[in-house]
């Protein structure tokens, strides 16, 4: 019994001589909004991909609840509950929003294998896309095909997409990347809002977002994770000065 | 902004699957060689047939994304079912389809567990093999299939015990025409479920599907036999029809037909195979009677000509004109 909502022990990678993750250790309960920062290949999308089984760690294990994960495949993972966006828009160019939202919907609900019933049977389905779709404020383009969308819209589809399966514990791939400053807080805004007793988990390179919205800052360097805490905490930290946001900030 | 636009996603997800004008029109226009073409019926039924095994490609190609180079295996596998068991003495035809559609589905479930786990240029390759696998094996094992000299003495009882083969096709070309329908029915109802969904989210990104939990591979493998057993009533109705089955039912270059004719046609539409299997057989007709040598060189500059002027197929090129021509107005 891990008693954390995710966990993870002792993980290990490495690409040839390049180590990637070493010796991570991880420690989230249920509900708190962690951010993940450090400076550019410090391994933070590595570790992403490793919790979310797409890559296979070396060494170590990942616990999600009670359940140990490690050998779980990632479909499995994402149907108990650990979801993940992706950095790089990675969407259904060519289904609307609402096909896109629906079809998350209907996986979760275990009807997506169901090809002799017609999809007008499943109203519950679409009325739960069209909420998730209307709680960040899609609902006006949820008829519209994706690759149609502004860029910021299609961020926030990426994140309805994660919501549809409900996840226990959500982690955001800097959900903010390429989206213009004032559209990057009302994309906070949305996920702030979230249910409490979702764990999330962002990277996230701009400080003010990640000061204003984590309970709890992660800093990696190196594939290490160089320290926890508060965002007062590591604000005032020597190491993390020193190694990050002082090139950050200078 | 459409009236559909407006209204709520269940409103706008019946209009998705509403049938449309054209459609209707299209299977009214499948009954006119028995008024206006009666010498082609024979011609019309191999259509109709070909058109089904387009079909069946166009569920794992057109949704799914699976290049396949193999489908003929299925095909073949439906064919030389139902003619053997009409060579053993039981030529009734709706059983037939029936078994043949088994041995098909069970065949491409089997070989779905190897399909399912590879993409793009290695699918290519590995159904490819199994096609060859396949028709080699039918060629040595001449003792059941007769080899190299085809399956000899199939007799297709009539239908429901009334309705005889006749020799001008009417019979044959109702028969395949009624079978294809139903199929395409049943097709039209699995690409507007929930799974024809998830299809198109494979095809869409593949990658993506499993961060949605969705167990990409079972889906794959479940279109896969359903692709496969199609394929195999189609094979049937050929052997049915012709009363004969070669080994070029499950040969390379049937393979090869069936993957031109749909793109011809467009991938991903559903009539696409139809219209692909129509336009390129009636052309080979045309051309082998006007140059019975090189005909191919007229499918060639058709090929060429299409694909260049229509990238999406002949129906992708319709559809972009009547949007353009509804823009216009």
């Amino acid at each position: 019994m891990s008693g954390y909502a995710l966990a993870a022990r002792g993980l290990n990678k490495s690409f040839g001589s390049l180590v990637v993750a070493a010796d991570v250790e991880l420690n989230l309960p249920a509900g708190v909004r962690y951010a993940l920062i450090g400076p550019n290949g410090a391994g933070k999308t590595t570790l992403i991909n490793l919790i979310t089984g797409m890559l296979r760690p070396d060494a170590g294990r990942i616990f999600l609840g009670d359940r140990d994960i490690t050998a779980a495949a990632p479909d499995d993972r994402v149907r108990s509950g650990l979801v993940r966006t992706f950095q790089i828009n990675s969407l259904f160019p060519h289904l609307t929003a609402l096909e896109s939202v629906m079809l998350a919907v209907c996986e979760r609900r275990r009807v997506a294998q169901t090809w002799w019933r017609p999809i007008t049977a499943y109203r519950d389905e679409a009325d739960e896309a069209y909420g998730i779709l209307n709680s960040l404020m899609l609902g006006g383009v949820s008829q519209r095909l994706t690759r149609e969308l502004p860029y910021g819209q299609q961020r926030l589809l990426e994140i309805a997409l994660a919501l549809a399966t409900k996840p226990k514990v959500l982690l955001l791939d800097e959900p903010t990347a390429g989206v213009p400053r004032g559209e990057s807080r009302d994309l906070f805004a949305a996920i702030a809002g979230l249910s409490s007793d979702i764990t999330v988990l962002f990277i996230e390179h701009d400080m003010d977002l990640v000061f204003r919205f984590a309970a709890r800052v992660i800093v990696m360097v190196g594939g290490r994770v160089l320290v926890e805490g508060t965002p007062a905490e590591i604000a005032s930290d020597p190491h993390v000065r020193a190694v990050y946001l002082g090139k950050a900030r200078q | 902004m459409t009236r559909e636009a407006l209204a709520g996603p269940g409103h706008y997800l019946r209009a998705q699957i509403r049938w449309r004008w054209s459609e209707i029109a299209f299977w009214l226009a499948t009954l006119l060689p028995f008024v206006l073409a009666p010498s082609y019926l024979i011609l019309a039924s191999q259509v109709a047939i070909t058109a089904l095994f387009a079909l069946s490609l166009d569920l794992i190609l057109g949704y799914a994304g699976i290049v396949s180079l193999g489908h003929a295996a299925y095909f073949g596998v439906g064919a030389y079912t139902a003619g053997l068991i009409s060579t053993r003495g039981w030529g009734e035809p709706l059983a037939g389809l029936l078994a043949a559609g088994l041995a098909a589905g069970i065949f491409g479930y089997l070989t779905s567990f190897i399909v399912a786990r590879f993409r793009h240029l290695a699918l290519i390759m590995i159904t490819l093999g199994i096609g060859l696998v396949l028709q080699e094996a039918a060629n040595s094992a001449s003792w059941l299939t007769g080899g190299f000299d085809g399956l000899q003495g199939i007799h297709t009882w009539p239908i429901f015990g009334r309705f005889q083969f006749d020799l001008y096709g009417y019979t044959a070309y109702g028969y395949s025409l009624a079978v294809l329908f139903i199929i395409f029915l049943i097709a039209r109802r699995l690409i507007h479920s929930p799974f024809g969904l998830a299809l198109r989210g494979i095809r869409e990104n593949g990658v993506r599907m499993p961060a949605i939990g969705a167990p990409t591979y079972v889906h794959i493998r479940t279109v896969y036999t359903i692709a496969a057993t199609i394929a195999g009533i189609a094979g049937a109705l050929l052997a049915e029809t012709t009363e004969t089955v070669s080994l070029e039912a499950l040969g390379f270059q049937r393979s090869a037909d069936v993957l031109v004719m749909l793109i011809l046609g467009g991938t991903g539409r559903l009539y696409g195979g139809l219209v692909g299997a129509a336009v390129y057989m009636v052309a080979r007709d045309q051309f082998s009677g006007l140059n019975p040598q090189y005909w191919y060189f007229w499918i060639g500059l058709l090929l060429v000509a299409v694909v260049m002027l229509m990238p999406n197929g002949i129906l992708g090129g319709l559809a972009l004109l009547a949007r353009r021509a509804r823009a216009g107005s």
